[in-house]
């Protein structure tokens, strides 16, 4: 299934957030989202989920999810989004109970998911337990459990230390490397956006527009540290979002 | 680093270096305090400093029988109303009476509380309507109930659950209303169903809210009963009490006065260990 945002425009208010956006999102390939403070990011994966509805444009879903598919289009949170009131297979039950599956069922799938996030361990400790790191492995696992056709993820390791932030960029490329999913991630970080993207949508400040779409060829796998053409890529995002985010600093004072 | 090229500067400098340390001082601690924390003991010991203080101070003189009784004389009272089993007939009327009006005034004031923070029609309907009826002093309508309800027990009822019901709306609503949005929306973004989302995720998310209005409401409670006694009750705690104050029977007074704090005391306690098991998740 892709997703498909046509001529998107949205206004809170005297604010204009968002003119004419127009990109999509093929199946299987991730889109990073990146822009600058303010520019509608979040605004626009709202969109994209079905959370909000845009003031004009459309966001189209072309095909049907796989038919297993429980939610078709799911977020990851930045701030994790766990009940804290949950345990660890709580909050991933929490998701299964209002599709009917319960029992045994869903004993394998939280089985599954936390196999394939490493959680195993930890499946009757609540969120206060566990650390950041955790606690958004917890988050992808509960997503994985209703097999996505999209995920949706705002900015989900900027709540990270850099250090758990690389673990859990390995564990999302493994995850993908394994069983390829379609994702749209959105995120303020030039090196996550190079590692991940298949293709990177550039955001000029607000009003957002698509300033440019960059593809990266090379395998998810394949990507490294101190990789020359990503480092080039990187660069060049860097010079296309410099002068958008000085000057949404500047606009930000004015407001 | 330039001392590694000096090989006989080192020793003069690393003394002088050092000097700082040797004569430095801690640097001064200035955290800690705000983190109250439970000591069981201590409660106990203040009650009994305070009674050995009265018993002392009314045997001595210094305070006289007429402006406080004798703790000891209290407790011969209420040694004698366990022995004639009075002690139960007042008790047992009182604390049903307390029981059902708590228990219908907090369910209505939870649920009616819930719809406020749900409804936005609710919410501007209900909202100026409980903000009247919050100030008004319950027991200034007890003859109006008396008259609605009869002056057996359902006047009774009506009044401890009415003075129950507005603050557990209140607490309840600003309980909703203080669940994480985030959360919402995350139940949304997985399509939970709205009776699933507020059964998950808004009622657990307000419990610590309702639980601490339980309390407020449970005293309210405890305060009305003494009230709703006052009228066309021959049994019961707050019966017991008016009587002995219109005869100015001191020790009486106080021995009705000591099994409502008891009261209250069991109450709180209870519900203490009630949060301690909903709430282990709390950080
Ligand atoms: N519900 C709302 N009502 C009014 N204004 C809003 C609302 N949500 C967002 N905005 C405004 O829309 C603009 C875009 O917000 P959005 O959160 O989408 O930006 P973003 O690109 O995600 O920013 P960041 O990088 O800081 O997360 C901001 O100026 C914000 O103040
Ligand atoms: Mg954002």
């Amino acid at each position: 299934m892709d997703l498909a945002l046509d001529a998107v425009s949205h206004r809170y208010g005297a604010v204009e957030v968002m003119r004419d956006i127009t990109f999509d999102v093929p199946s299987g390939r991730i889109v990073c989202i990146i822009g600058p403070s303010g520019c509608g990011k979040s605004t626009l994966l709202r969109f994209l989920g079905g959370l909000e509805r845009p003031g004009a444009g459309r966001v189209l879903q072309l095909g049907t999810p796989p038919s297993d598919s429980l939610n078709p289009l799911t977020y990851i949170f930045q701030d994790f989004a766990l009940l804290p009131w949950r345990t660890v297979e709580g909050n991933i039950s929490l998701v299964l109970e209002d599709h009917g599956i319960g029992g045994d069922r869903a004993e394998a799938i939280v089985a599954d998911v936390l196999a394939r996030t490493k959680l195993a361990d930890f499946r009757t400790a609540l969120p206060k337990q566990l650390s950041g790191g955790m606690k958004q492995r917890v988050a992808i696992a509960r997503a994985l459990a209703v097999n996505p056709a999209v995920m949706l993820m705002d900015e989900p390791l900027s709540a990270l230390d850099s250090q758990t932030r690389e673990l859990l960029m390995d564990d999302l490329i493994g995850l993908w490397t394994r069983a390829p999913f379609t994702a749209v991630y959105v995120t303020h970080n030039l090196a996550e956006a190079v590692r991940l993207g298949h293709r990177i949508v550039v955001l000029s400040r607000r009003p957002g527009q698509v300033r440019e779409q960059v593809t990266i060829d090379k395998p998810l796998g394949e990507r490294g540290f101190a990789d020359p053409d990503l480092d080039a890529i990187q660069r060049h995002l860097w010079s296309l979002m410099r002068e958008e985010a000085m000057a949404a600093d500047q606009e930000l004072v004015d407001v | 680093m330039s001392d590694q090229a000096l090989p006989g500067a080192p020793v003069t400098e690393t003394a002088t270096a050092e000097e700082p340390a040797a004569g430095g001082r801690p640097v001064p601690f200035r955290g800690g305090g705000f983190v109250p924390k439970t000591k069981f003991w201590l409660g106990p010991i203040v009650f009994v400093v305070i009674i050995a203080l009265l018993e002392w101070g009314t045997r001595a003189g210094v305070i006289s029988a007429l402006t406080l009784p004798r703790p000891s004389d209290v407790l011969a009272t209420f040694v004698r109303l366990w022995e004639t089993g009075l002690l139960w007939d007042h008790l047992v009327p009182s604390l049903t009476r307390f029981a059902v009006g708590s228990a219908m005034g907090c369910t209505a004031g939870v649920m009616v509380g819930i719809a406020i923070g749900l409804f936005t029609y609710v919410r501007a309907g209900l909202v100026p309507v409980v903000a009247a009826i919050f100030p008004i002093p319950k027991i200034a309508l007890l003859p109006l109930f008396v008259i609605w309800f009869g002056i057996d027990e359902g006047s009774k009822y009506a009044l401890i659950a009415l003075g129950t019901f507005t603050p557990m709306v209140v607490a309840t609503y600003g309980a909703v209303d203080n669940v994480d949005r985030t959360l919402i929306r995350m139940g949304q973004s997985f399509n939970l169903t709205w009776a699933s989302i507020v059964r998950k995720i808004v009622l657990p998310g307000a419990m610590p809210g309702i639980l601490s209005g339980l309390r407020v409401s449970l005293a309210i409670g405890i305060i009305l009963l003494v009230a709703a006694e006052m009228l066309g009750a021959n049994y019961g705690v707050g019966a017991y009490i008016v009587e002995a104050g219109y005869l100015f029977d001191l020790e009486r007074l106080f021995a009705g006065v000591t099994i409502l704090s008891v009261l209250g005391v069991t109450v709180s306690f209870l519900l203490g260990q009630v949060e301690r098991r909903v709430l282990r998740w709390r950080v």
